[in-house]
């Protein structure tokens, strides 16, 4: 059995990667319903990287950017995380500004994106997917980090990390999400999906 | 003088006037040692309390709290330090995330578990910053001791 996420192979990483255009997809959606503007998605990137990599391809561990965590439970146990640049949030404020508690609607806005994703993922493999309420900071991105790779550090330094493009109202927006099941539940996934290296 | 970064589960010691770094602890916790007479200080960045629980413990000592601070005294002893004269400060151990049912708690057994470590060391603690809420990046200065600890959103604090 996969033991670490260096232990994946092309096709399972090609397979992950699928998860995340497809998640996307669905987000974009939702993301368009919540605004009530029109969204437009740009090819997501997705790959599998270290912890190391994502910090430094996000400006370095002290850059202060939004961090919402979000607990998988269900057939599937892991987490997601979402890491929003100031564009994001400038949007999600223009949108709300003086409606409601900004920090309740981005929280709502993770809480919206993380089911998108967990649907797409749960219609293409038949599992049941739970989610915890959504927690969120504002801090130094290794920091943030450090959570994941603190609660992860067992199965290795590696995650799926999807780097996704809107662009709502002809403003480019980029969300960052990077997405942890443990190895047990990477494995059910792989298996679900035909892609399990054994049994 | 050098200024030497410290990486998440990693450690480093130097002579004065070096300057050991470490960028953005979470629930992570630094350890700062100096022994001031004969200059040489460290610098331990841990992410988890005890080696024995999981399985990789003993592929990476400097993760873990237990397996990292007896290295650290041990790396500063080549540099010519002694173990009585060893004083520490510590910082980190923040819980980044209101999360309410929240099984691991790593931040506060992270520094639990390092005043337990120091304690039986018999290696004092001068000062710390430790809990609540925020990610710390610290700067350790042998030379004069100092701790140096920069908030996001709470500027900086010398310790």
């Amino acid at each position: 059995m996969i033991k670490n996420y260096e232990d994946l192979s092309p096709v399972a990483i090609d397979c992950l990667k699928e998860i995340g255009n497809i998640g996307s997809g669905s987000a974009a959606n939702a993301l368009s319903q919540m605004l009530g503007k029109t969204v437009t998605m740009r090819v997501p990137d997705v790959s599998v990287l270290d912890y190391q990599h994502v910090i430094e391809q996000m400006g370095g561990p002290e850059k202060v950017i939004t961090g919402i965590l979000v607990h998988l439970n269900g057939d599937i146990q892991g987490m997601i995380m979402f890491l929003l640049e100031d564009s994001f949030a400038q949007v999600v404020l223009s949108t709300f500004l003086g409606k409601e508690n900004v920090f309740s609607a981005i929280k709502e806005m993770g809480n919206i994106m993380a089911g998108s994703y967990l649907q797409a993922i749960g219609t293409l493999t038949g599992l049941t997917i739970d989610m915890s309420v959504p927690a969120m900071t504002v801090d130094m991105m290794g920091a943030i980090m450090s959570v994941p790779i603190v609660e992860y550090s067992e199965i290795g330094d590696k995650v799926l990390f999807i780097n996704d493009g809107f662009v709502i109202d002809g403003v480019n927006i980029k969300s960052n999400i990077i997405l942890i099941p443990d190895m047990k539940s990477l494995y059910i996934l792989m298996k679900k999906l035909g892609v399990a290296e054994d049994g | 003088m050098a200024n030497l970064t410290i990486r998440i589960g990693d450690l480093k010691v130097c002579k004065t006037p070096d300057i050991l770094v470490t960028y953005a602890l979470g629930s992570c916790v630094g350890i700062c040692l100096l022994d001031s007479t004969a200059g040489v200080g460290g610098l331990s960045h841990i992410m988890l309390p005890d080696s024995t629980a999981g399985v990789n413990g003993a592929s990476a000592p400097m993760r873990f709290a237990d397996t990292a601070i007896p290295l650290l005294i041990k790396e500063m002893e080549k540099l010519g330090a002694s173990r009585g004269r060893l004083r520490a400060k510590i910082a980190g151990g923040a819980t980044m995330f209101a999360i309410s049912n929240d099984k691991f708690n790593i931040g506060d057994r992270n520094v639990a578990k390092v005043k337990e470590m120091l304690a039986k060391e018999r290696i004092p603690i001068l000062a710390e910053d430790t809990g609540a809420d925020y990610g710390r990046t610290l700067f350790f200065y042998p030379e004069t001791g100092v701790m140096e600890i920069r908030a996001a959103t709470r500027g900086i604090k010398n310790l």
